[in-house]
C-alpha cells in the first residue's frame, strides 16, 4: 500500500463523493436495490465506468451475493440499499457476515437528518439495529465525512478479524455539496488488530507439540480467511499431525490428503470427532470450539491440551480453557510454527505420533462416510454430491444453503482447494445459497459456481434466478429435493416420535408446488430435473455444458435420507452415532 | 464454587455519538450485568470515560474485557479495584427533620463530613460523597428519621500515583488506505 494524495479538493456533491469513494477503495461490483434515501447516490453510479451495479430482486439477496463475492475472492463484498425496509432486508446477510468473518460493506440511504428521529416515511435507525451484528457501524450525516469513513469502512472490514461494516447515509448528506478529498491515512486509535504473533507463544506451542504424543491440528474458517491454506500443509507435512476441517475451513486442506480425517462436530467423521475427543493436544487455528464442534463442551476432549491461534483474542478461552494462547493471523502464526518446528527437525527433535497416527488411520478406514442406496430405487442425496464433485471438479466453487444437503454437500462433494466451498455456518441462513453463488460468479466469472440448495432454502431467494438470467451470471443450481424441511424432519424421526409436524413442503410428486423445473423456465433458466440414480451423470453433465444462461435441476431424491454420523444436540461427543443406533466400538485397549 | 465479585473498570472511549449503546448493548447481549455506570469529560475534548462496575467472576471478566477491547471507538480498558485506586459515590439524600430531631441529623452529617444543601421546615437534604461502604453506612445511620427520596451517581474511579490512564492512549495509529484508482465519476 502507498501513500498517495488525490491533490486538492474538488467540488462535488456527496452523492458523487460516495460513489468516488467506494470507486476509490476498490469497489468493482455492488449489488443492491435503490429507493427514496439512497436514489441520490444511484445517480453518479449510474455513470461509474468502475463499478457494475447488479440490481438485485430482494436486499437479503444484495447481502448474500455481496457475501459469496467476498468469500469466493478474498476482497471486500459491497451491497447498497435504501432507508427503512431497504436496510432492514440487509439485517440477516449482516449477521450472517459477522458470524462467519465474511468482510462487508453496506451502504444504506438514511432519512434526511432534519428527518432523523420523527419517524419519517422509510425510517429506521439501522445503526443500532445493527449495532450487534457489525464490526462496526457508522451514520454519516455531514457530506464532508463521506469519504473518510468510506476509507475507514473497507480498512475495518478487510483487516484483523474480517466482518461487516455499515454505512448509513443520511439522504441530505448525499444531496448537499462538499469538497471531495480523499484521505492519506485513517486515524483508528481504538483499533490496532494484533497479525504478529508473539515469539514466546510460538516457541511454548512448539514445545508443547514436540512433546505432545496425540496432536491434531484443527482447522477453521480463519485459515481460509488468512489465505494460510499453502501454510498449513507444509505444518502438516512436516510434523505429520492428523488435520481436520470444520464446516467453515473445508477446503483449506485438500480432502485428498492421507492426513486428513474430514470435517469434525455434530456430523462429523467418526475419525475426525474420535481425533478431538481421544486427543492431548489441540493446536486450533482460526477455530472457535463452537458448540457444533464441540458437542457438550464439560466432556468435550477431556485429556486434551489446547494451543489457540486466532486473530480475535477474545475467541480464545472463550469456550475451552486455552494452555497456550496466541494472538495473530493464521498464516503468520503457522509460518512460524513452521520455522521453530523446522529448526527442531534439523536439530534431531520431532513429535512421535506413530501409534497416534495409525489409531486414526484405522478409524477412518473402519468407519467411511457411507451411505445405503434407498431399497426402491429412488435416488440417495449424497449420489448426487459424489457426482457433481467428480464431473464439476475441484475448480468449481460449491455454495450451499443449510440443512441435511449442506452437511450433505460438505462431506462428499470433495474439496481440495480454498474458497471453493461457501456456506452459511454460524448462522445457518436457509436461502443462503443463490445468491451467494450468484455473488461468486460475479467475483469468478470463468470458475463454474454450483449452488447446492434444498427445496425449502431455494424457496427462500430464488427469486435471484431473475437478477442471474437478466444480468448474465450463469450460475447452476441443485436443488436437492426431498420435498421438505429435511434437517428438521430428521430430528423428529429421531426425537420426536415420527411426528412430522409442519416439515412437508409437497414439493414432490403428489403435488410439486411449484414445480422447480417451470419456475426456472419462467425465470428464464434451463430447467431440468432427476429422479434415478443412473440418469445423475447424465443431467450434471448436461447442466455443465450450458453456459449462457442459469441451469436449475430439480434432484428428486429419497426423503428419508439421512445425515450421519450424528452427535445428538447436547450430549457428549462420545455418543457419536456412525448411522442410527450403532455407536463405533473402540477396542478397550484402543488410544 | 466461585462466587462472582465487583470488579471497576475504567473505559476510555472516542467521545462520538452512540458510544454509550454500543457499550450497554454490549454488555447486554453478552449477558453481564452493569452494577453501575457513569460517563463524563476527560483532560482530552475527544476522549469520554466511563466507569463501570460489574459483578462477576474472573473468567467472564477477561471475556468482557475482550469484547469491549474489540469496540473500535474503545480506547483502553483498565480495571481500578481494590487498594491501588480511589472509588467514589455522590449521593442525595432527603431525611425527614423536624424540629425534634434536626439535631441529630446535622450531628450524623458531620460524622460522615457530608453537607446539607437544602433545609426545609420538616426535611433536609444532604450531599455526600465517599465508597459504597461509607454511603451504605451512611443511610443505615439516616434510616431510622426517615428517608424520603434518594438518588446515587455510579462509582467514578481514578489510580493512585502520578501515572496518567489517558496518556498513552491519544496518539492516533495512522493507516495507509489504499490508494485510489484513476476515478472518472463526475
Amino acid at each position: 500500500m502507498t501513500h498517495q494524495e488525490t491533490g486538492g479538493p474538488e467540488r462535488m456533491t456527496g452523492a458523487q463523493s460516495l460513489i468516488r469513494s467506494l470507486e476509490n477503495a476498490g469497489t468493482e461490483n455492488i449489488f443492491g436495490i435503490p429507493g427514496g434515501a439512497i436514489l441520490p447516490a444511484y445517480d453518479p453510479l449510474m455513470d461509474s465506468t468502475k463499478i457494475r451495479h447488479i440490481l438485485v430482486r430482494h436486499e437479503q439477496g444484495a447481502g448474500h451475493a455481496a457475501q459469496g463475492y467476498a468469500s469466493a475472492t478474498g476482497k471486500v463484498g459491497v451491497c447498497m440499499a435504501t432507508s427503512g425496509p431497504g436496510a432492514t432486508n440487509l439485517v440477516t446477510p449482516i449477521a450472517d457476515a459477522y458470524m462467519d468473518s465474511v468482510p462487508l460493506v453496506a451502504i444504506t440511504g438514511q432519512v434526511g437528518a432534519a428527518f432523523i428521529g420523527t419517524d419519517a416515511f422509510q425510517e429506521a435507525d439501522i445503526r443500532g439495529i445493527t449495532m450487534p451484528i457489525t464490526k462496526h457501524n457508522f451514520l454519516v450525516t455531514d457530506p464532508a465525512e463521506i469519504s473518510r469513513t468510506v476509507a475507514e469502512a473497507f480498512h475495518i472490514a478487510s483487516t484483523g478479524r474480517p466482518g461487516p461494516v455499515l454505512v448509513d447515509v443520511a439522504k441530505s448528506a448525499l444531496q448537499a455539496m462538499t469538497d471531495f478529498t480523499w484521505p492519506a491515512e485513517l486515524s483508528l486509535p481504538g483499533y490496532r488488530p494484533t497479525t504478529r504473533p508473539h515469539s514466546k507463544q510460538i516457541r511454548e506451542a512448539a514445545r508443547l507439540i514436540l512433546e505432545s504424543r496425540r496432536p491434531v491440528l484443527y482447522v477453521g474458517g480463519g485459515v481460509i480467511r488468512a489465505a494460510a491454506s499453502r501454510e498449513l500443509k507444509v505444518l502438516a507435512e512436516l510434523t505429520g499431525i492428523p488435520v481436520v476441517t470444520t464446516l467453515m475451513a473445508r477446503g483449506a486442506f485438500p480432502d485428498s490428503h492421507s492426513q486428513h480425517l474430514g470435517m469434525p462436530g455434530m456430523h462429523g467423521t467418526v475419525a475426525a470427532v474420535a481425533g478431538l475427543q481421544r486427543s492431548d493436544l489441540i493446536i486450533s487455528l482460526g477455530a472457535r470450539f463452537d458448540d457444533r464442534v464441540t458437542g457438550n463442551l464439560d466432556s468435550f476432549a477431556p485429556n486434551a491440551k489446547v494451543i489457540h491461534a486466532d486473530i480475535d483474542p477474545a475467541e480464545i478461552g472463550k469456550n475451552r480453557y486455552t494452555d497456550v494462547p496466541i494472538v495473530g493471523d493464521c498464516r503468520e502464526v503457522i509460518s512460524d510454527l513452521v520455522v521453530a518446528l523446522q529448526t527442531e527437525a534439523d536439530a534431531g527433535t520431532t513429535g512421535d505420533y506413530e501409534a497416534w497416527v495409525d489409531f486414526l488411520v484405522n478409524v477412518r478406514s473402519r468407519y467411511p462416510l457411507g451411505y445405503d442406496a434407498p431399497d426402491d430405487g429412488s435416488l440417495a442425496p449424497q449420489l448426487v454430491m459424489e457426482r457433481l464433485g467428480a464431473i464439476a471438479g475441484p475448480d468449481a466453487i460449491y455454495c450451499s444453503g443449510v440443512g441435511q444437503h449442506q452437511m450433505w454437500a460438505a462431506h462428499y462433494v470433495g474439496y481440495e482447494k480454498p474458497n471453493t466451498w461457501i456456506n452459511s455456518g454460524g448462522l445457518g441462513t436457509m436461502g443462503f445459497s443463490v445468491p451467494a453463488a450468484m455473488g461468486a460468479k460475479v467475483g469468478c466469472p470463468d470458475t463454474t459456481v454450483w449452488s447446492i440448495d434444498g427445496d425449502g432454502c431455494f424457496q427462500m431467494t430464488n427469486q435471484e434466478l431473475a437478477t442471474c438470467a437478466i444480468e448474465g451470471i450463469p450460475i447452476k443450481v441443485a436443488v436437492i429435493n426431498n420435498e421438505s424441511l429435511g434437517m428438521v424432519r430428521q430430528w423428529q424421526t429421531l426425537f420426536y416420535n415420527q411426528r412430522y409436524s409442519n416439515t412437508d413442503l409437497h414439493t414432490g410428486a403428489d403435488r410439486r408446488i411449484p414445480d422447480f423445473v417451470k419456475l426456472a423456465e419462467a425465470y428464464g433458466c434451463v430447467g431440468l430435473s432427476c429422479d434415478s440414480p443412473s440418469d445423475v451423470d447424465a443431467v450434471i453433465t448436461k447442466a455443465m455444458e450450458i453456459d449462457d444462461v442459469p441451469v436449475v435441476v430439480d434432484f428428486r431424491v429419497h426423503r428419508d435420507a439421512m445425515v450421519w454420523p450424528m452427535v445428538a444436540a447436547g450430549t457428549s461427543n462420545d455418543e457419536i452415532k456412525y448411522a442410527r443406533d450403532l455407536a463405533p466400538e473402540f477396542e478397550k485397549d484402543d488410544l | 464454587m466461585i462466587t462472582p465479585s465487583k470488579h471497576t473498570l475504567s473505559v476510555l472511549v472516542e467521545n462520538k455519538p452512540g458510544v454509550l449503546a454500543r457499550i450497554a448493548g454490549l454488555f447486554s447481549r453478552r449477558g453481564f450485568n452493569i452494577d453501575s455506570l457513569a460517563v463524563g469529560p476527560t483532560e482530552h475534548p475527544e476522549v469520554s470515560r466511563m466507569t463501570i462496575v460489574v459483578n462477576v467472576e474472573d473468567s467472564p471478566l477477561e471475556q468482557v474485557t475482550k469484547q469491549l477491547n474489540k469496540l473500535v471507538e474503545v480506547l483502553k480498558i483498565v480495571e481500578l479495584s481494590g487498594p491501588a485506586s480511589i472509588n467514589r459515590e455522590l449521593l442525595l439524600v432527603k431525611v425527614k427533620a423536624d424540629v425534634s430531631s434536626r439535631g441529630a441529623v446535622l450531628d450524623t452529617v458531620q460524622l460522615f463530613r457530608a453537607k446539607v444543601v437544602d433545609v426545609a421546615p420538616d426535611a433536609v437534604t444532604i450531599e455526600v460523597t465517599g465508597n459504597s461502604d461509607k454511603l451504605a453506612d451512611f443511610l443505615r445511620v439516616l434510616e431510622p428519621f426517615g428517608i424520603r427520596e434518594l438518588v446515587q451517581s455510579g462509582v467514578v474511579a481514578i489510580g493512585r500515583g502520578s501515572r496518567s490512564i489517558s496518556e498513552r492512549t491519544l496518539r492516533p495509529v495512522p493507516v495507509p488506505v489504499p490508494a485510489p484508482t484513476t476515478g472518472s465519476v463526475g
